[in-house]
């Protein structure tokens, strides 16, 4: 199917303000939507408020707001441009929340406004926990074992069910108040205790834990076709517990044998299915017990993301590019691969090379924040390298970092091999190195390992 | 661990690759070729079709996984030779029960690790597949003209048939899963487990022939279909395959093959078939359904492909009627499956059961039972278990 032709003008949504969680990466993947929509002969009207962006620089739109991104400033752009469809997907958690409030409040319906890319149905099974829960399981794949209760004799009953550790989340907290790890009855006792009277639903929520767990992703494109390709596959070496964007990760996975890989391919498909992604890309996280190879589907999101920016400069497979494309109705197959000219881009790159990424931190400037790392991010960039093993992409990102000690080094041991892993059972910033530096005073593998 | 010790792999046109020694010590002689899977080198390695032939992994790390029962192809590793740049040190997985380097000694296959594959792809990719050699443990003392005369005495692919080493010697019979929808009969060239699995669990109780097998014996068994598998070698060296095939068509047997059946097919409808350069070896082959329009990202493994027109659909030169290409590769347009159209009989030169590979084309098996279902008057099994 060649591109629609009742598209003429498009509204970009960038990504706003880079804060921890969400940086220049939407600036890359917005920038090369404009550039795509334009050179497809389609007016494009950008609102994003961040100057710091290549996608505001005269040229890369026809109009240019730098506006703050609420409903109420886009409704007043969308009055004056009256743009045929919105393009979401691309300026991030922002955008996407951007474009839900509009369509809540009528604003799309109003002004005849289409969302491309992902339409409201499929952002809201994706966000939505039951939903994208119930999804997930006719998916045939698994979730987090997960029960509310209500009273503390419940919750000890709901537990001996799930085992210890097991994750608590009090209901309608702010801030994961109460939230927290018990790892025995006792304790679970007292924070129930506790969670219940936070809540003001007298409900906690009991999660299977899934901390320690092998944590993968993978890259997807679908068409209006249904043509589904997996870009790439990403491989965590921290495990579950440290949040995506503060671990060091790998492309493509390296501990999966085909049967495990193509597994996670088809739930992964599956998913993009069922949610509805018709045009663009997602990002599936998957968490695999290393013991049983039991896979639970952690999120996916609907949009290009963090991971996508990783995932196009490791393959090279322009994904922000090719969701813009596919967001104006070309099918894969129509599009023709950027590193070769002459394939299409229906196809999965496939690497001779591995990739890794490792955050960046910053917490020598905020000498009171806590270094450990959990389930939300902390980093505030990230450095890729690419080498033809993983000792060597590893060694360059670590040195890519330009921060002292970030680096592997053979300076004089200055403590006990017990010493360095007892500090590496804390995941902080500079883990690695005291893993290095562990081994190099005698660890094995093993002690590593129940370390860490 | 015999990582370690200097090895070397030897190309038929003089070059030379310094190495270290991986898995059994020794020499290996065979036809050089490169697979691009990121994913399955244990059913890369156990996979029929590899027979004769030292593979290079594109993927640097190879052994991460280790080895286990459950992912084995068939009975034992088929490739002469196996290269890669990194052999992983220790396994990581669950599933592992021994390494790759362990396996490789157990099975006498002698590898080669460090060598700069991507040099090497780059090399084969232009020069085209050769023979080469890998030598190590007191053969790699061989003086180096003598190791270049070796190489060059090994077999060329081209006009080798290679089914009756890989076969099995006499019948083997797997029930079908379920309520049974008729026998099978299976010419074995070098069936895949994933193979056997896919086609029992579709309802056929499926009976596996020898290579060697006469349309006599297949006869017996009253089949209510036929099927050609995949395997090592050259399709015009395997006239009598062509002929058992044709005898079938004649009688309206329906008929499904793969790979080197997908050769045969095109051979017995009366196409040509030809050697490719390099190949298309791995897993991330992108291939068009012509019929839905479709793109299905298919394992491949083929040294050899039928010549057909793709444009149009065409009579069949031997007389079986019209015929279609019904996929083609979309990287360089190379069919990759056949259909005729006046009698029950298809085929792909990909790998749908692929394993290793994505699962994007395990249709073609149900497409394969609906064919034979809605060909047999009164099948109480139409629509049953599977």
């Amino acid at each position: 199917m060649p591109r629609r032709d009742d598209i003429k003008t498009v509204l970009v949504i960038g990504s706003g303000p880079i804060v921890i969680g969400q940086a220049a990466e939407f600036d890359y993947s917005g920038t090369q939507a404009c550039r795509v929509l334009r050179e497809e002969g389609v007016r494009v009207v950008l609102v994003n408020s961040n100057p710091a962006t290549i996608m505001t620089d005269p040229g890369f739109a026809d109009a240019t707001y730098i506006e703050p991104i609420t409903p109420e400033v886009i409704e007043a752009i969308i009055a004056k441009e009256k743009p045929d469809a919105i393009l979401p997907t691309l300026g991030g958690q922002t955008a996407l929340n951007a474009a839900i409030q509009l369509h809540e409040r009528g604003i799309l319906e109003k002004y005849r406004v289409e969302l491309i890319g992902a339409s409201f149905e499929a952002i809201q099974r994706g966000e939505d926990r039951q939903q994208f829960k119930d999804l997930v399981l006719e998916a045939g794949a698994d979730v987090a074992a997960s029960f509310i209760a209500t009273t503390v004799d419940e919750a000890v009953d709901y537990a001996k069910e799930l085992g210890y550790p097991l994750v608590i989340r009090p209901s309608f907290t702010m801030g994961g108040l109460g939230s927290g790890f018990a790892y025995s009855e006792e304790e679970l006792i007292r924070m129930v205790s506790d969670g219940l009277h936070q809540s003001p639903t007298h409900e906690v929520l009991l999660e299977e834990s899934i901390l320690g767990w092998k944590e993968y992703e993978l890259e997807l494109m679908r068409d209006n076709a249904d043509n589904c390709v997996v870009v790439c596959s990403i491989e965590n070496v921290d495990p579950v517990g440290v949040h995506t964007g503060d671990s060091i990760t790998v492309a493509p996975a390296l501990t999966l044998t085909d049967r495990e890989y193509q597994r996670l391919r088809d739930i992964g498909i599956d998913i993009i299915r069922r949610v509805g992604v018709d045009t663009g890309g997602c990002n599936i996280q998957f968490a695999v017990d290393p013991s049983t190879g039991r896979v639970i589907v952690i999120e996916m999101n609907p949009r290009v993301s963090r991971s996508s920016a990783l995932a196009s400069k490791a393959t090279g497979f322009p994904i922000a590019k090719i969701a813009a494309k596919l967001a104006l109705g070309y099918r894969l197959d129509e599009i023709p691969n950027d590193i070769t000219q002459v394939t299409p881009a229906s196809f999965e790159p496939t690497l001779d090379y591995v990739v890794v990424k490792v955050p960046r931190f910053a917490f020598e400037k905020f000498p009171l924040a806590d270094r450990t790392l959990t389930t939300t991010m902390k980093s505030v960039g990230e450095a890729m390298a690419l080498g033809r093993n993983f000792s060597q992409a590893l060694n360059k990102a670590l040195r890519s970092l330009e921060q002292r000690g970030s680096s592997f080094h053979w300076n004089e041991l200055t403590h006990t091999a017990e010493e360095l892993l007892a500090v590496a059972k804390v995941p902080t910033d500079g883990r690695i190195v005291t893993l290095q530096q562990a081994l190099r005073a005698g660890a094995t593998i093993e002690q590593a390992h129940q370390a860490t | 661990m015999t990582i370690g010790e200097p090895a070397v792999l030897v190309l038929e046109d003089g070059t030379r690759y310094a190495g270290r020694a991986w898995g059994a010590k020794g020499r290996s002689l065979g036809e050089l070729v490169f697979n691009t899977g990121m994913t399955g080198y244990q059913e890369t390695l156990t996979d029929p079709s590899y027979a004769g032939q030292i593979v290079v992994m594109t993927a640097p790390h190879i052994g991460n996984t280790g080895m286990n029962t459950d992912d084995e192809e068939s009975r034992q590793i088929w490739v002469s030779g196996f290269v890669s740049r990194d052999a992983a040190r220790m396994p990581s997985n669950y599933r592992s029960e021994r390494s790759l380097d362990d396996e490789l000694v157990a099975q006498d296959v002698v590898g080669i690790t460090g060598i700069d594959t991507r040099a090497l792809t780059l090399k084969l990719r232009e020069t085209g597949v050769m023979r080469a050699g890998v030598f190590s443990g007191d053969d790699a003392a061989i003086a180096q003209k003598e190791q270049l005369a070796l190489v060059s005495q090994g077999p060329e692919m081209a006009g080798r048939n290679l089914s009756a080493e890989v076969s099995v010697e006499k019948v083997r019979v797997v029930p079908a899963v379920g309520s049974s929808i008729g026998s099978l009969a299976v010419v074995d060239l070098g069936i895949k487990e994933s193979t056997v699995h896919h086609l029992a669990a579709r309802g056929f109780d499926v009976h596996i022939f020898p290579e060697s097998v006469e349309w006599a014996s297949i006869e017996q068994i009253e089949p209510v279909a036929l099927f050609y598998s995949n395997g090592p070698g050259d399709p015009s060296a395997s006239d009598r395959h062509v002929e058992i095939l044709r005898t079938a068509l004649e009688k309206g047997i329906p008929f499904f093959g793969i790979c080197f059946g997908n050769q045969l097919l095109g051979r017995a409808l009366g196409f040509d078939t030809y050697k490719l350069k390099y190949g298309h070896r791995g897993i991330n082959q992108p291939v068009k359904d012509k019929t839905t329009g479709r793109v299905e990202i298919t394992a491949q493994n083929h040294g050899f492909a039928v010549e057909a027109p793709r444009d149009a659909v065409v009579d069949s030169p031997a007389g079986f009627g019209k015929v279609e290409v019904s996929h083609v590769s979309l990287n360089d347009n190379v069919v990759e499956g056949l259909r005729a159209l006046d009698i029950p009989a298809f085929s792909v030169q990909y790998h749908p059961e692929a394993a290793a590979g994505p699962h994007d084309s395990t249709y073609l098996f149900d497409r394969f039972r609906d064919l034979v279902v809605d060909r047999t008057p009164g099948s109480s099994a139409a629509g049953g278990d599977r």
